[in-house]
């Protein structure tokens, strides 16, 4: 695999201003992405994880959302501080994203061969002809039969999956360096979600591009991904390879995670749970975020937020288990 | 979509058919004896009864309907009471004027009220939109008597820009028609706001923003098609009231509209130039509706008839 980076978040902060007060729902995400690679971004519904995802494309709906710090490096360009238009030019194109709900993402009055038309007419520079004529192949790529007819009907004409594989035509059509899914797969039903993560890994290998994939299925990312990044109410967690964070999750939120997972092989009357509830984004804790829920918390863990460290294993985590403090307070204790 | 409008035309069958029927019957309610009142003051008892008898009054309500409906057919509706006049050439010199006065009080209505929905929707909650929003409820709540008036009296009288009545001229028309169309501006412009706002909000906005589309081209190319359906509907029954605000509007500006006509027939009490004029109105309406369901469809082609 290259190790060509082509993106690179850095400390991004995305907060939202309501009457409540402000909501750090994502606050100081890290990662990088390389050419080809496939990134995992899991956890639970608000983590967070979708936050992530618009706020490189800038799609945050502002107000209320905001990009309150960091960077985005794509090819070496902060796309936090490019002007509008600029980025405008790059959605779609250099980065695409294809988005949860097939059934409502495309727009209902539209073609959808028109509609995916649309992008290659905005970035490439075809004629109406040609870019209608592209448009039917990028069906034929993602596997719709007929495609000539599909391209002239309209999104309610189409099955969720059919719809999906038109969202991800859309996406590629103009040959992106980085395609965002979020939660692609999540509103399919599990045989066309099988097919759907299939054709995605097909293309991306075909294409060499970088994937950030959005998911709270972690089956999804067992499958598909090289490096998963675990999140857990605006932060990451812990971020490793995909073997590593199986085979030896670190983090106790990453544990429980694996361990909620029914097993094939075990004959289990209830599924494991983590009790309790994240904390209100408008009222973080100043120590660890999974501090309340967390089997192993101490004093420490409760007072003081602990960084991403790096682990002997080559993973990142964020926790005090296993720093140094960790054993220094235990003789206190 | 060609079997989409047969069927749709075949609707409007039973519908015509269930106009006739109450204009029918609302006439046999009104109080008087039509004969009498054709007859004039000081008829002979005979003379009446032989005016009964030759309009066909002592036939059953049945026959007489069917009557009416075969005349009708014939294009047929009866002479007036007052001239003596056909009903039909009556109407059909009236109805080009209202029809002329309601569409370009529908075409202020549409295109007032779109501009200023989808201004304030870009913008919610900012001055402009509250502006624009308080100017609406404005011309939802002024009455059209009044708004007529005041408009002849600041544009005709003071400013001398338009004429002060009549219907003669281009110039004839602007006042009349944003009288009659100020109201379903307003409304069309609430509607326009709220069904934005709706739609700005769906995931196909935000997929046209991930696709790298302009602001301008996800307003009308995006976002506008879709707002509209629910628009077209408030535009197609505004066009219902606005056929009623003709009545009003062409006697404060003294147009010979089908309005007019049929306030003059009611205060003389003339019926068969009531009951043409009524029976006219609901079949131009039922007309504005099929248009309505047909641009429905044109918009929105998930809608079936069953």
């Amino acid at each position: 695999m290259s190790k060509e980076v082509i993106l690179e978040v850095k400390n991004l902060q995305t907060h939202f201003t309501t009457k409540r007060g402000t909501s750090k729902a994502v606050d100081g995400i890290d990662f990088t992405l390389h050419k080809g690679e496939t990134l995992g971004i899991v956890g639970e519904s608000g983590c967070g994880k979708s936050i992530t995802s618009l706020s490189i494309l800038r799609l945050i709906p502002s107000p209320p959302g905001k990009i309150a710090g960091g960077e985005v490096l794509f090819k070496g360009r902060n796309l936090v501080e490019l002007p509008e238009s600029e980025m405008r030019k790059l959605r779609g194109n250099e980065i695409s994203m294809i988005f949860q709900e097939p059934m409502t993402s495309l727009n209902p009055v539209l073609p959808v061969g028109e509609q995916i038309a649309e992008a290659i007419r905005l970035h490439q520079k075809l004629n109406k002809k040609e870019a209608a004529k592209k448009a039917v192949e990028m069906l034929r790529l993602v596997g719709i039969p007929s495609p000539e007819k599909r391209a002239k009907q309209e999104p309610f004409q189409l099955s969720g999956g059919m719809r999906q594989r038109v969202m991800i035509a859309m996406a590629l059509s103009c040959n992106p360096e980085v395609l965002i899914a979020d939660e692609p797969t999540t509103a399919l039903d599990v045989t066309i979600q099988a097919q759907i993560l299939r054709l995605m890994k097909e293309l991306q290998e075909r294409l060499g591009m970088g994937v950030i994939l959005i998911t709270h299925d972690l089956g999804v990312v067992a499958e598909t991904c090289d490096k998963v990044a675990v999140m857990y109410a605006g932060n990451i967690v812990e971020h490793a390879t995909t073997e590593t964070l199986f085979e030896t999750p670190l983090h106790p939120y990453t544990q429980g995670l694996l361990a909620s997972l029914p097993k094939i092989d075990e004959d289990q009357e209830e599924l494991y749970t983590i009790e309790g509830n994240v904390p209100s984004a408008f009222n973080m804790p100043s120590g660890c975020r999974f501090a309340s829920r967390c089997p192993l918390a101490t004093n420490l863990c409760r007072e003081y937020k602990p960084e991403l460290i790096e682990h002997e294993s080559g993973s990142k985590v964020r926790c005090w288990v296993y720093s140094n403090k960790w054993q220094e307070q235990e003789v206190v204790v | 979509m060609i079997w989409f409008i047969i069927k749709r035309l075949m609707q409007t069958v039973p519908v015509i058919i269930g106009v006739t029927i109450v204009v029918f019957v609302i006439m046999q309610l009104v109080p008087g004896d039509p004969a009498v009142l054709l007859a004039g003051e000081g008829a002979t008892k005979e003379t009446i009864e032989a005016l009964r008898e030759q309009l066909g009054l002592h036939q059953p309500l049945y026959v007489q309907y069917f009557d009416y409906v075969s005349n009708l057919l014939r294009g047929d509706m009866g002479f007036s009471l007052k001239n003596n006049q056909p009903v039909l050439q009556e109407i059909m010199t009236r109805l080009p004027i209202t029809l002329e006065l309601a569409i370009f009080s529908t075409l202020i209505t549409i295109v007032l009220g779109m501009l200023a929905g989808i201004i304030s929707a870009i913008r919610p909650y900012s001055i402009l939109d509250t502006v624009v929003m308080v100017v609406a409820l404005l011309g939802i709540s002024l009455p059209s008597f009044w708004f007529g008036l005041m408009l002849m009296y600041s544009f005709s009288v003071k400013l001398h820009i338009f004429p002060v009545a009549g219907w003669d001229s281009m110039l004839h028309v602007v006042l009349p028609a944003f009288t009659l169309g100020a109201g379903g501006a307003a409304i069309v412009a609430r509607m326009t706001r709220s069904s934005m706002l709706e739609v700005i909000r769906q995931d196909y906005i935000r997929t046209a923003r991930a696709k790298g589309v302009k602001e301008r081209v996800i307003i009308y190319k995006h976002a506008l098609r879709n707002a509209l359906i629910p628009v077209i509907t408030v535009v197609g029954l505004q066009f219902g009231a606005l056929l009623g605000g003709t009545v009003l509007v062409e006697s404060i500006f003294a147009i010979n509209g089908l309005g007019r006509m049929i306030v003059d027939a009611i205060r003389m009490r003339d019926l068969p130039v009531v009951q043409g004029g009524v029976l006219v109105a609901s079949l131009v309406f039922v007309v504005v509706n099929l248009i309505v369901d047909i641009l429905y469809r044109l918009f929105n082609k998930r809608i079936e008839l069953n």
